[in-house]
């Protein structure tokens, strides 16, 4: 059953992507496809890791342990999304020219701050290996706490993003600090008494 | 040369994007519940709002604008690629209209453009007011082949339609207190639902506002256009009648003129009202001086080709337009007049 409500997710996640590139790769959504990449990628990112940092309060509220289950899964999916985010920038944004890109993460505030999630999720990624996980011990929580900053530079990144709209970044700001209020103890223990 | 410009009239044949996968993409977006959540419930709320629920969001399919075909003398030919004609009406920032590029084309079919009324006042002596047929009468219309720079760093390539603003101001007889022009979209919020609502229109306080020198006004080159692709503009691209500044970012490209005034002080604009260290008066295209939030010194030009479209190029001083407009800013700081 888990297996088949997993294979599920999968499929959520995947199917948008692959109806994105065949469309964007034959000009068929919208006039400007490389925006629509790199927003649509950006976008899904957040929307995932917001789903994902939601698992484990609604597993604590209505006592489904077997939530969690799928909590590595959508941090995965939230990096593949990301990382696409970046590779669109890169791409088809700038066109490999490297130059621009390193001059962009350094002179756009917007940008340094998501390069700076983006470095964050990484790690985050790397040592979701079962294997490493078990290897690190105490130091894996530790380490993946960083979610919770991650969480906030990347609403960051999408709010010095926008010329002048404030009310969808304001809708995801209220999830976020909700969901971030829901963990208000453990993240002062971490930030203050360490 | 004539077969050339026919080349590229059949290149927008080609690339035409279907309206059906434009309607197949939101509703796969929404399903798939990947689109931001304030698409999601701008829509939701639009559509349980009390004045006209349906007219702009649910319903915009039946509401269709019709193009006119125009009479005018055509531009000659030019190696430039053009930019499909269903990109140039689909891809729009225009606020009053919705936030997206793609919400001005779905939103704005119904926009009432007969009657029109146009008026040129303030420091003139002849203070004209021009009708909806007068937009297209008054003056013998022409094509130009512009490029667009939009300060977002990318552009297109668009054979407007239209006549010298010049003509219209020199009808008007400036005195000789006029210094600027200042320049009005439509307030209209029943119309226009983005001036209903802050959330839809972006915070913007409407209406919008433009502004030029005068003897920018006067540059031959600056048009303003009743069309675009041998017919009347579509309301997403400004109808009735609308500016093109083709040296200046897009945004100074006013679109829906109801009034131009000739004044004395420097008017204020929009851009420049909401953020006022990101956009100037003068908003010049310039690849030497940045944007807060994006580098100018090149642009991604919007023709057709998908996603691997190598369509980056560098951003020229003027827009390219340098020899004709260059002399208007001698001696000027354009680093400090952004």
């Amino acid at each position: 059953m888990i297996a088949v409500l997993k294979a599920l997710v999968h499929l959520a996640a995947a199917l948008p992507l692959v109806w994105l590139y065949y469309g964007a790769v034959n000009d068929t959504i919208g006039a400007d496809p490389v925006e629509r990449v790199i927003h649509f990628t950006g976008i899904g990112a957040l929307n995932i890791l917001l789903i994902s940092l939601a698992i484990t309060p609604l597993a604590k509220k209505f006592k489904q342990p077997v939530l969690i289950k799928f909590r590595r899964l959508l941090g995965l999916w939230a990096f593949t999304y990301a990382l696409l985010h970046l590779l669109n920038f890169l791409f088809f944004e700038l066109q490999f020219d490297w130059r621009l890109f390193i001059d962009e993460v350094i002179d756009r505030p917007y940008i340094t701050v998501g390069m700076f999630a983006f470095a964050i999720l990484l790690p985050l990624t790397v040592t979701s290996i079962s294997a490493i996980k078990r290897k690190m011990g105490k130091s894996w929580q530790q380490l993946h706490n960083w979610v919770y900053i991650a969480a906030v530079a990347i609403w960051l990144h999408f709010y010095w993003s926008i010329k002048s709209d404030i009310y969808e970044p304001g809708i995801y700001a209220v999830a976020l600090i909700w969901l971030l209020s829901l963990r208000k103890d453990r993240i002062k223990r971490w930030l203050f008494k360490r | 040369m004539l077969i050339k410009s026919k080349k590229s009239y059949q290149l927008t044949d080609n690339d035409i994007t279907d309206e059906n996968v434009y309607v197949n993409r939101r509703q796969l977006l929404k399903s798939m519940g990947y689109i931001g959540a304030g698409t999601l419930l701008s829509q939701s709320i639009a559509r349980s709002a009390g004045a006209a629920p349906l007219d702009f969001w649910g319903g915009s399919e039946k509401a269709n604008f019709t193009q006119q075909t125009l009479d005018y003398k055509k531009a000659p030919a030019t190696d430039q690629l053009l930019t499909p004609e269903a990109k140039v009406t689909s891809h729009n920032n225009f606020y009053e209209f919705g936030l997206d590029k793609s919400d001005p084309a779905r939103n704005s079919q119904g926009l009432k453009v007969k009657p029109w009324q146009l008026s040129v006042s303030g420091e003139v002596s002849k203070p004209i007011t021009l009708d909806y047929d007068d937009l297209f009468k008054k003056f013998p219309l022409e094509e130009r082949i512009y490029r667009l720079r939009c300060v977002e760093a990318w552009s297109m390539v668009v054979p407007w339609i239209g006549f010298s603003l010049a003509d219209l101001i020199k009808q008007a007889a400036p005195t000789s207190k006029a210094k600027y022009v200042a320049f009005e979209t439509l307030h209209d919020p029943e119309q226009m639902p983005g001036q209903r609502s802050r959330r839809i229109g972006g915070g913007i306080d409407y209406p919008y506002v433009e502004g030029l020198r005068l003897d920018e006004a006067m540059n031959p080159l600056t048009l303003l256009s009743v069309g675009l692709y041998g017919k009347t503009l579509p309301p997403q691209n400004g109808a009735p009648i609308r500016l093109v500044v083709p040296w200046k970012y897009g945004f100074k490209s006013i679109k829906s003129i109801v009034s131009i005034k000739l004044v004395e002080k420097m008017p204020p604009t929009t851009w420049n009202i909401l953020a006022p260290n990101e956009y100037g008066f003068y908003a010049n295209v310039n690849p030497e001086v940045s944007h807060p939030r994006w580098s100018q010194a090149s642009e991604r030009r919007i023709t057709s080709g998908g996603l691997f479209a190598r369509n980056r190029i560098a951003t020229l001083p003027f827009n390219g337009y340098g020899e004709e407009v260059a002399h208007l800013y001698k001696n000027m700081d354009l680093a400090r007049y952004y």
